[in-house]
């Protein structure tokens, strides 16, 4: 209701529409030209509380060729329909602005107006009646909508708007879905020709969504009876089903590969500064999962700040966020580095007890500046939502954006090491600090300089994280265990290891998980690792040479 | 070393004298002191923090009117954080050492099994404000949220109804602790008295925070495809943000799969975009969109109670029904103890039984004579975009809760409590 991007597509909807009708092409318009106009007394109980009498009103607006009763209906499903002090039915157009619905006259929001409330019933309601409208709007993603939404009725009586539909439509994406549409009246045919070519048609779509209807005509009932008289039909809806099946398999192995990349990915993201800071230099940072939770918070206040001052650019805040949260989780680091720390090199328990009291500090710091409760961090709209392919499966924008993030950090870090003096500094350092020091490698300030660059990576996996799940407090101490297993199972010192790692625990978690339900797919994994510590204690991926100690 | 170590010892005892000694002697006589016990960080915090608030705006609503007995009460707050065990030392605190009347607190179940011994052994009295499965009767406790007949059962109902969308086929997912094992064993037995199949009927459960439902979805998604299908949510804390995220991003509308929640509120939601998540339903025995005076003025009262002490997010403070409970508890609480003349615990758990109290859900609502429930309204709501409910369905009035279920095996002979 509030904004105004999607009021914008509404009524622009509304406009088209009335684009389409008014310039009068006789074929799209549906009958009922004599039909009265609409008055204040048939859309009256639409404001009322009893359903069969709203149901009776949103068909009867459906039936009707003239846009004023689409405008409704548009309206209605999108929330804008007002009901106004006298009981008149308002459309907003646009804050504290309206038009009356049945004479479009303009006007002034009156501020006792309420929305008219809908169910789930009555938004498949309006729906359907809106499917007929909405076929043949101008533009075709509309249009296909309400044909894929077609394709899942079973009301014979659309059958003639289907055909009307077809012999005016020109996109083919569209003509396929009104085909499909028609394949599954086609069913209910009398003609059993007529029913085996529309099993066969459903069978070609891959579409799950027809199994159930096929495999009732293909399979006996309870008591042996088939609901389909024709055994030709019978064996074309029994081939579609398998068909639809083993399409189903492939959608699933897919699905269960991109989620296991997807959960890699984080993993990964949550490990990789855990990988420098623990991993090279050997620093038990039972902090990590803070720093993350730092980066997190970065986001947060990045989103805020936008808000307040840049609210036009909201869609890109993450953007923004990403250095920000670098360079403060990097200081954070750094500091961290230079007055804890730097005391506790070479002495791993004090390391750790001294990283897990800073973590609790961090933790209550940010309770007491930002409150206990987690905070929202919304998606910007690019990452919202997703896109379906293979006929089923649904990749979701924010998954796939921190698939890409993973890898251009993983990218970011290896150029780091491998190509800048600092990582050839850092290497040297972890393979001998004796000799690097003798040498004249300045080690107090590679080692603050690559501690700020691990916690700096924890902040970037935080502006990630705070994309999928909850920003709170406690946000690290959800990752740091894993964190932690991935680094040991990948091998410490190994950056390699645990990029291989973090896909592996993620792939093979979400093969296990389908079958054994998140909880024991959690505890297999943990005892997977357990036998490859014990066979492996160096992780998978040993350092070699002499730097082992 | 020995030094050190008895220096340790004596930092300790006189920290332990400071924290919990020292108040209690000052103020002894002129106050009752009230135990609030919820987790105010971990994964439950998203849920509990807002009943801690509104336990002590309803304390200081009844200072200012006099307090109880002539005495003006006393919170004392601590924090289990989300950590069960915890949760029984907490209270184990509270009634040994700080001695307090009452206890208002827990949200989940686990809480409440772990501090069960601790009040049973020291004959504390605990007032727990939200839904859960029953199987449970303690003379220490009241229960002033819902037992499942007082809300999973009509939910379900809602949804094969054909408002309710005539769903054939349901998915019961929940967090992996006794509530949601519990409730959806109830509503497995009941599901089957309805004549549904075990293949229509899919559990599935997570770990406490579980973060990554990518899997769950897609399962919800295809199982779908085999009829009109519901999914009963007994999700708790804050995974449901990345449920209900995953949800919209997957595309799965309210009108194919309704989604019916039992433990998000107005608050839960408070940290979700809830466009894509119009239509998806929650059954509570209160919802803040219900209109009636004593709820306005409910509200009115919160809102400005966030404001005046100026609580993180004040400015889209919410009310939801554990909160509503929470406020009616302390109430009843305070209206028992006025009519025993005592904070004495027998004598208060004798005067409960038949307190009435004006409630924001539109009722005057009324304690049970025996069963230790409230005789509650029910209510289905969907999901709005400003993050409100609209109800949908309610019942006429108030009904009696139903602590042992009779679709659980083995109750047949509890019914009369």
């Amino acid at each position: 209701m509030k904004n105004p991007a999607f009021f914008r597509v509404c009524s622009s909807i509304v406009l088209m529409l009335l684009l389409a009708l008014g310039a009068g092409v006789a074929a799209r318009a549906a009958p009922a030209a004599d039909a009265p106009a609409i008055d204040a007394a048939m859309l009256a109980p639409l404001a009322g509380s009893d359903t069969d009498a709203r149901l009776d009103t949103i068909s009867q607006l459906g039936m009707r060729a003239d846009p004023g009763a689409a405008r409704i209906l548009e309206a209605l499903s999108a929330g804008t329909l007002y009901v106004g002090p006298q009981e008149q039915l308002l459309i907003q157009t646009s804050p504290g602005q309206a038009i009356d619905a049945v004479n479009g006259q303009a006007m002034t929001m009156p501020a006792q107006a309420d929305t008219v409330m809908v169910n789930n019933r009555l938004r498949r309601a309006v729906q359907s009646a809106l499917a007929g409208s909405r076929l043949f709007a101008d533009d075709w993603r509309v249009r296909l909508t309400a044909a894929n939404n077609l394709s899942r009725s079973n009301d014979l009586a659309q059958l003639s708007l289907i055909e009307r539909a077809l012999q005016v439509e020109q996109r083919d994406e569209v003509r396929r879905a009104l085909e499909v549409a028609q394949a599954n009246l086609a069913l209910q045919s009398p003609q059993p020709d007529a029913r085996r070519a529309a099993a066969e048609a459903l069978g070609k779509t891959r579409n799950p969504a027809f199994r159930t209807a096929l495999a009732n005509l293909s399979q006996p009932a309870s008591d042996g009876t088939f609901a389909e008289s024709d055994e030709r039909v019978r064996e074309a809806a029994a081939r579609a089903v398998a068909a639809i099946d083993r399409h189903q398999q492939t959608v699933a192995w897919a699905g269960h590969l991109f989620y296991g990349l997807s959960l890699g990915s984080v993993l990964l993201l949550a490990a990789l500064g855990l990988a420098i800071t623990f991993g090279l230099m050997g620093v038990i940072n039972m902090a990590h999962g803070e720093l993350l939770m730092i980066g997190a918070y970065v986001t947060y206040v990045t989103q805020v700040l936008f808000r307040q001052w840049l609210p036009g650019w909201m869609d890109w805040y993450v953007l923004a966020a990403l250095p920000a949260a670098f360079f403060i989780t990097a200081m954070v680091g750094m500091v961290l580095e230079r007055t804890v720390i730097r005391w506790l090199y070479g002495r791993p328990l004090e390391t750790l007890l001294a990283t897990w009291g800073i973590s609790l500090i961090l933790m209550q710091g940010v309770r007491t500046l930002f409150g206990a409760q987690n905070v929202e961090v919304s998606n910007p709209s690019w990452m919202s939502g997703g896109v379906t392919v293979l006929g089923g499966l649904v990749l979701t924008y924010n998954r796939m954006a921190i698939i890409v993030f993973a890898v251009l950090v993983v990218a970011f870090v290896w150029l780091l090491l491998n190509h800048t003096r600092l990582g050839l500094f850092v290497r040297a350092i972890t393979q001998n600090r004796r000799m690097a020091d003798c040498v004249g490698v300045p080690t107090g300030r590679v080692d603050m300089l690559a501690f700020g660059l691990g916690a700096g990576i924890a902040g970037l996996a935080g502006v990630a994280l705070s994309q999928l799940g909850n920003v709170g407090p406690d946000l690290g101490r959800a990752y740091i265990v894993d964190s932690f297993m991935v680094v040991v199972l990948g091998g410490v010192g190994q950056l390699a290891g645990t990029v291989i790692a973090a896909f592996s625990l993620g792939t093979i978690n979400k093969f296990i998980e389908p079958y054994s339900g998140a909880v024991l797919a959690k505890i297999m994994i943990l005892v997977l690792i357990v036998l490859v510590v014990q066979k492996r204690p160096q992780g998978l991926f040993a350092p070699r040479g002499r730097s082992v100690e | 070393m020995k030094r050190r170590h008895a220096l340790k010892t004596i930092s300790a005892a006189t920290l332990l004298a400071l924290s919990g000694w020292m108040p209690s002697a000052f103020s002894a006589e002129d106050t009752i002191k009230v135990g609030i016990l919820h987790s105010l960080s971990g994964t439950m915090a998203i849920s509990e923090t807002s009943l801690k608030d509104v336990a002590l705006m309803t304390i200081d609503e009844i200072n200012a009117n006099g307090g109880v007995n002539g005495k003006k009460l006393e919170a004392v707050v601590v924090d289990p954080a989300s950590d069960w065990p915890m949760f029984a030392e907490r209270a184990r605190q509270l009634l040994a050492q700080e001695k307090v009347a009452v206890v208002f607190g827990c949200w989940t179940s686990v809480s409440r099994k772990s501090v069960l011994p601790v009040f049973k052994e020291l004959n504390g009295l605990l007032f727990y404000p939200v839904q859960y499965e029953g199987e449970e009767l303690e003379r220490n406790v009241f229960y002033t949220g819902a037992a499942p007949n007082q809300q999973a059962i009509p939910a379900v109902e809602y949804l094969m109804s054909e408002d309710g969308g005539g769903a054939k086929r349901f998915v019961l997912l929940g967090t992996d602790y006794v509530y949601p094992r519990t409730t959806n064993k109830i509503l497995r037995s009941f599901l089957h008295s309805k004549g549904v199949k075990d293949s229509d009927i899919e559990e599935v459960y997570t770990p406490f925070g579980h973060a990554d439902y990518q899997t769950i979805v897609a399962n919800i998604k295809r199982f779908s495809q085999g009829g009109r299908t519901a999914v009963i949510s007994t999700i708790n804390g804050d995974s449901n943000v990345p449920f209900y995220k995953e949800l919209g991003n997957a595309g799965l509308k309210a009108t194919d799969v309704p989604v019916v929640a039992f433990s998000v509120g107005e608050e839960e939601l408070r940290g979700v975009d809830t466009k894509p998540l119009v239509g998806h339903l929650a059954a509570w025995n209160y919802f803040q969109s219900i209109k009636n005076p004593v709820n306005a003025a409910f509200i009115d009262k919160w809102k400005a109670y966030a404001k005046a002490k100026n609580l993180p997010n004040a400015a889209t403070a919410v009310t939801n029904d554990p909160m509503e409970a929470t406020y009616v508890g302390i109430h009843m609480w305070k209206q028992a103890v006025e009519q025993a003349k005592t904070t004495d615990v027998d004598k208060v758990i004798d005067a409960m039984g038949g307190q009435t109290f004006a409630a924001p859900d539109g009722f005057t609502i009324q304690m049970d004579k025996t069963n230790h429930h409230l005789h509650k309204p029910v209510y289905i709501g969907e999901i709005q975009a400003d993050g409100q409910f609209n109800v949908v369905w309610k019942t006429k009035g108030p009904i009696r809760a139903q602590p042992w279920s009779p679709f659980i095996a083995g109750n047949e002979g509890k019914q009369g409590l």
